[in-house]
């Protein structure tokens, strides 16, 4: 089978899903007729029609807060928020109003929906349209989260996702929606919370996420030449946080390496280091280390966009560095 | 002209309409006393005062429509079909409370009669109305929506995204504006560009509005029952901007000073059970049996719920996720 696009495996993904439950409701802006601006929604409104795929105003909260008012009366709504910068315009939602109201009505109310957006850097779109930004929703308790790296993830996670009675954010990285690989197989499906070993190696763990997965593969290849046998593990979500297959790679490796987009600063690598310090001190034979973004706003140049987010020789340094410890 | 057997029937329902103003003037008079005596932790919004747009407006709906209310929600949760007791509990942190003592008062919800919430962020629950509006549409059901909220909610994005998205898809939804006259602490007028902050917004969404007394069950019935089978024929939404006024202040122990005696005068002369009163008499019918009956349900409801057994600790980690638990990692 010829291999297909991480872009159009998120159209697959939610289309297999409209297919087999009516329930499964898309909105968002320029999602109809447009296809979307990444061409993420292409075909589904041809396939699926207006009562199913529905164009919305510029109105982030409208949407979100629609999404919810649906899920939580029988509809699995799928929400499209197009740049995953715009989440702080309807950030109420997302860390108010979702991820709380089962737990604070006493569990009167369930909340399916999936809030799907396009993240990530490396585009030279600037500040605000190039933020990896999963490290916002993985501060608010009640929210579970989804970064695919591969088309046939993007597949199984969103059947996930949309069949999930809890709220779940699909960060899709915008970086990786030309990227290809084998198409998913019918029925696919992704359990959320399963991390994917997709590197076995026995000297160092690297964790990734989304684009960095690609990073961390390359920088394996690369040091497979140096004889550094490096081990990669794609979280592929961030809640649930599958620490157990983690700590069980760094039971063979005894380093531990983690590679995110997001910044250094308040990123989720933070509390999978800490989580392996705390329960796998006795494993680890070095410190551990991170490498993230850098503290700055994302910058245009090219230039200066490479000098802030990973990369594979920055990634590959830091894994030379932690083997000679 | 009115036959006798029309005034005996609109008697019964009105005297039925007050019994339950009744039941929520004398729950918030309690939750006011529980605070003060240190049983109510927090804070507390009370509705006193207001008790006829949630009464008269829940008189207008079918039993499965939807209803989202503010903080400022005792008096809805009651009018769909709550009970004081376990609102009383919630308050003081009981087991039995209505959110199992997770919500507390800003947060009382009664998700089986279709009052899906009360919210805490100002103007957050009209975008959900409108999105249960939309998912009754799409599930042909021909449920209305309700969003009760506040005057001052009417200055915040959210209420707007929501108005412009209910006109564009027509959706049964009805915005229903408590227009206490303070948004908190401040006179509205003094913060809005228009003299009445929900029905002259209409416009700009070219939506239709009505402005009333909020202060009369029977009006505010009429008005919703309107504004519903418009929605329900599919005519899409209405704006309500029901005024009224809070007999006690913003929360807790707020005084209200900032609001002049001679305001406060004339508004605590149009309470909402006293026009109710008086109509019923005019139609030779006495509440004294229903006010009865009031004073005994919420005075049974406060000695049970302080009887009944604190929040259990272990339920702090339940009901976070759809499985009943709150595991974020393996």
């Amino acid at each position: 089978m010829a291999d297909v696009t991480y872009r159009e495996s998120v159209a697959e993904g939610i289309a297999r899903e409209m297919r087999r439950d009516p329930t499964v409701v898309c909105l968002g802006e320029d999602i109809g007729a447009a296809g979307g601006v990444f061409k993420t929604m292409a075909g589904l409104y041809d396939e699926f029609g207006p009562r199913r795929v529905w164009d919305t105003p510029i109105s982030e909260q409208a949407i979100v807060g629609a999404a919810m008012g649906a899920a939580m009366t029988g509809i699995r709504p799928v929400a499209e928020i197009m740049f995953s910068d715009f989440l702080a315009c309807c950030w109420d939602y997302l860390a108010n109003e979702i991820p709380k109201v089962r737990y604070m009505t006493g569990g009167q109310v369930t909340v399916p929906l999936v809030v799907r957006t396009a993240n990530g850097g490396g585009l030279g779109f600037g500040a605000q349209h190039s933020q990896a930004v999963e490290n916002w929703a993985f501060t608010v308790p009640g929210l579970k989260i989804a970064a695919p790296s591969t088309p046939a993830d993007v597949v199984g996670l969103m059947a996930s996702a949309i069949r999930s009675d809890d709220p779940v954010v699909v960060f899709e990285h915008k970086g990786l929606f030309a990227s290809k690989g084998p198409a998913a197989p019918p029925d696919h499906v992704v359990p959320l919370g399963e991390a994917n070993v997709v590197r076995r190696g026995a000297d160092v763990t690297v964790v990734a996420l989304a684009s960095t997965v690609p990073i961390a593969l390359s920088a394996a290849e690369q040091l497979a030449a140096e004889n550094i046998d490096v081990e990669v593990v794609d979280l592929r979500c961030l809640v649930p946080l599958d620490m157990r297959t983690v700590l069980e790679s760094v039971r063979r490796t005894s380093r531990l390496v983690v590679v995110e987009e997001n910044p250094y600063q308040g990123g989720w690598g933070a509390t999978v280091v800490s989580v392996a310090a705390d329960e796998g001190f006795e494993l680890l034979d070095a410190p551990v280390v991170r490498v993230a973004a850098e503290c700055v706003p994302l910058p245009f140049a090219d230039a200066l966009e490479d000098e802030v987010i990973p990369s594979t020789a920055k990634l590959a340094d830091a894994i030379r560095r932690l083997s000679s410890y | 002209m009115a036959t006798d057997t029309d005034a005996t029937a609109l008697a019964a329902e009105l005297l039925d309409l007050y019994e339950q103003m009744a039941v929520i003037r004398r729950t918030e008079k309690a939750a006011q006393d529980l605070f003060l005596a240190g049983l109510v932790k927090g804070t507390t919004h009370l509705a006193a005062g207001q008790e006829a747009v949630a009464v008269g407006a829940s008189a207008a709906l079918r039993p499965d429509d939807y209803v989202f209310a503010t903080y400022r929600g005792h008096h809805h949760a009651i009018a769909r079909g709550a009970s004081p007791e376990a609102c009383l509990a919630e308050l003081m942190s009981r087991s039995t409370g209505l959110c199992k003592a997770k919500g507390g008062s800003m947060h009382l919800t009664k998700a089986d009669s279709g009052m899906l919430g009360s919210y805490a962020i100002v103007g957050s629950h009209l975008p959900m109305a409108v999105g249960a509006a939309w998912s009754a549409t799409l599930r042909g059901t021909e449920q209305v929506a309700v969003a009760f909220f506040g005057d001052g909610a009417t200055n915040i994005g959210a209420f707007h995204e929501a108005l412009n998205l209910a006109a564009v898809w027509k959706l049964p939804v009805v915005f229903v504006c408590e227009n206490n006259l303070y948004m908190e602490y401040t006179p509205i007028g003094s913060v809005t560009a228009v003299a009445n902050p929900a029905a002259d917004r209409a416009a700009a969404y070219d939506l239709p509005a009505e402005v009333v007394d909020g202060n009369d069950v029977l009006l505010v019935r009429n008005a919703v029952a309107r504004a519903v089978t418009k929605a329900r024929a599919g005519d899409g939404p209405t704006i309500l901007e029901a005024l009224t006024y809070r007999h006690f202040g913003h929360s807790r122990t707020d005084p209200a000073t900032y609001r002049p005696a001679d305001e406060v005068e004339a508004w605590l002369a149009r309470d909402p059970l006293t026009i109710a009163r008086a109509r019923l008499a005019e139609l030779g019918t006495s509440t004294a049996a229903a006010d009865e009956r009031a004073e005994r349900t919420v005075a049974e409801a406060v000695e049970a719920a302080k009887a009944a057994p604190p929040a259990d600790p272990a339920e702090a980690f339940t009901d976070v996720w759809a499985d009943g638990g709150a595991a974020w990692r393996t």
